[in-house]
């Protein structure tokens, strides 16, 4: 079996990201980047299974800057057999339609039975990009799914929906989003961050992968970015006997109760 | 010279990462219930922790001393205590590694890499410390066996450990009559002192080993009969780099919780940080630490390479990187004020758990003694 796990990059939540306020892009040069967690739980997902099952191949996949082979590095690091790494100048910008439309490329090129991908990532927040990789491919999806099980034939497992908890399966091939309820991520060893560097890395070029780009990486325009203002301090009540009221109020004309 | 690679990067975010998860939530109350976790010591152990510059043909990691260094400093930030233990079981499994057999190698090194199973270091007695070449535990032989008499002092993880590499006499012959003897933790006539209170190290135990008619076989020397001298110094060249490398990282620490608390902190019309005197000292301290690493580094780098002037530089390295890592935390915990010295705020463990560093693996003024003689030729 072949499992196919799309991870990225991202700005550490640690510390505080920002937009570039000129073009509207990521400033990605503000924060360290690192590998989006909830796409090393995914992979924790794939790995977990291989490592049970014999036969089981595991590649990451991502579409991003050069500097995004840290990502995959780490990915092979923690014990992926081999990575993809869609990198193009013409993908700067891209929103995540574009995106979409080139993974769903991508492992489609690739070949595999499996997708495995994190729910929403840390950064653009979307939460969509799995649903557009599966219509692209015409695949079942199964969404946000905090536990998973993988047979020959069939993916299942339970996602979480408002009035309570969903169980689902679909036939293979298929595409698996997992939430962060999922599969706690190995630290990779040392063995792992040292053979990592003698496995197969594939850089791919848009042209390789066969698709068009139109008008840049985005389907969409960024009219404009503005910086979220400054917090101002809050109001502060002194207590002359009508405290409670006042708070009451407060809570009342802000719509807090 | 002074780049990390990026496989060494990969190392030291892959260390902080585990450091910052598994240890240091939990250092302040480990220390203070004077717990010793051995699952989260078997965690470091499939990561590859347990046998660090091991060779991989038994499950080493197969990494250098370079790559030691960075990686005990990064497991210092979180807790030294921890990380000095792993140096103590990383010096046991390489002796065992380096000077044992094929079969002793194949028996032992699989689980002590994997930290299924730790390892003490028995040099010390009650009455032989630094002078460790009079030491008076008797190893006599008895057919095929070995009969073990003696108690040995300040052992780290005793109690707890598996293995005991035990340094026996076999002789009268001053350093020449001493041999390096594993004893698992389960035979007859091994047991253990209390637990030491102590200053620091809370988190390890430390306890005597009373050896009291243990036989094992002769097939647990490491080793020829009287070789057991040079492989316990030869161990300690890289025990005393990881112990320096573990008191840069708890100096470390210390350091930036100063930067972090000075900027915070207003006094007189303004943060702390804008009264020079401070800063000051905050430039000192940063001076001190990376005085001591660059010299720390060069020491691990000659180490790899066999230098000969391997052994004068450990020991020059080990005093440096302990006594900056402790003079560090002190002043930290001045810069704090109050606070410093309050048990919440962290600092006062640093400053208790570096101190040791001082005086064991060879105490600082040792290390002048082996500095002072390897100057003079004498």
């Amino acid at each position: 079996m072949k499992i196919i796990v799309l991870v990225k990059q991202v700005p550490d939540t640690e510390e505080e990201r920002r937009l570039d306020p000129v073009t509207g892009l990521l400033d990605r040069g503000a924060n360290e980047c690192v590998a989006d967690e909830i796409n090393e739980r995914a992979l924790e997902v794939a790995l977990r299974h291989r490592d049970a099952n014999k036969g089981t191949e595991v590649v990451a996949l991502t579409v991003g800057p050069a500097s995004a082979t840290a990502v995959l590095r780490k990915a092979l690091s923690m014990g992926a057999d081999s990575a993809v790494h869609v990198v193009d100048d013409l993908l700067e910008g891209a929103d995540i339609a574009a995106t979409a439309r080139v993974l769903a490329a991508a492992v489609q090129q690739a070949g595999f039975d499996l997708v495995v991908t994190g729910n929403e990532s840390t950064d653009g927040r979307g939460g969509v990009v799995p649903a557009m990789v599966a219509e692209h491919l015409g695949l079942p999806l199964l969404s946000s799914l905090n536990t998973m099980e993988i047979t020959p034939e069939r993916v299942a497992g339970e996602a979480t929906v408002e009035a309570g908890n969903l169980t689902v399966s679909a036939l293979l091939p298929a595409i698996v989003s997992v939430t962060e309820r999922s599969a706690e991520a190995r630290f990779p060893n040392f063995k792992g961050i040292l053979t990592a560097k003698r496995k197969p890395l594939a850089t791919l070029s848009l042209e390789d992968l066969g698709v068009i780009p139109h008008g840049g990486g985005a389907n969409s325009t960024v009219l404009t970015v503005s910086e979220r203002p400054a917090r101002t301090a809050g109001k502060k009540i002194v207590d002359d006997g009508t405290a409670a009221k006042d708070l009451a109020d407060f809570l009342v004309a802000s719509r807090l109760i | 010279m002074f780049e990390l690679s990026e496989d060494q990067q990969a190392m030291v975010a892959m260390v902080r990462d585990f450091a910052n998860e598994a240890l240091a939530p939990n250092a302040a109350k480990w220390d203070e219930t004077k717990h010793f976790p051995v699952d989260v010591l078997a965690e470091a152990g499939t990561l590859g922790m347990g046998g660090i510059y091991i060779q991989e043909q038994f499950g080493g990691s197969g990494l250098t001393r370079s790559d030691a260094v960075l990686i005990f400093e990064e497991l210092a930030k979180a807790d030294p205590t921890i990380a000095a233990y792993i140096s103590i079981h990383n010096m046991v499994v390489w002796m065992i590694d380096s000077f044992g057999n094929t079969e002793q190698r194949a028996q032992w090194v699989p689980q002590l890499a994997s930290m299924e199973a730790l390892g003490s270091y028995c040099l010390t007695e009650p009455g032989a410390g630094s002078d460790a070449a009079a030491l008076a535990t008797k190893a006599v032989r008895d057919g095929d066996e070995y009969v073990l008499n003696g108690v040995k002092q300040f052992i780290s993880g005793a109690g707890s450990a598996s293995y005991y590499l035990v340094m026996c006499r076999t002789a009268d012959t001053g350093s020449r009559g001493i041999t390096a003897i594993v004893v698992p933790a389960e035979t007859p006539g091994l047991s253990f002192g209390a637990n030491e209170k102590k200053m620091g190290w809370n988190a390890q135990p430390t306890r005597q080993v009373i050896l009291e008619n243990v036989r094992v076989p002769v097939a647990n020397r490491l080793g020829e009969e009287g070789g057991g001298f040079g492989i316990a110094m030869k161990g300690l060249n890289g025990g005393r780099i990881n112990m320096g490398a573990c008191s840069l990282g708890g100096g470390q620490t210390a350091l930036d919780k100063s930067v972090a608390y000075l900027k915070d902190r207003q006094a007189f019309g303004g943060p702390l940080i804008n009264q020079q005197a401070l800063l000051f000292q905050i430039a000192d301290m940063e001076t001190e630490l990376v005085s001591a690493r660059t010299l720390l580094w060069r020491a691990a780098e000659a180490l790899d390479r066999g230098a000969p002037d391997a052994v004068k530089l450990c020991a020059m390295a080990k005093q440096v990187a302990t006594d900056a890592g402790f003079s560090v935390a002190n002043r930290a915990m001045q810069l704090h004020g109050g606070y410093g010295y309050l048990s919440e705020y962290g600092l006062e463990k640093i400053a208790r758990d570096l101190r040791v560093h001082q005086i064991l693996e060879g105490s600082n003024e040792i290390m002048r003694l082996v500095v002072g003689r390897s100057v003079a030729g004498a």
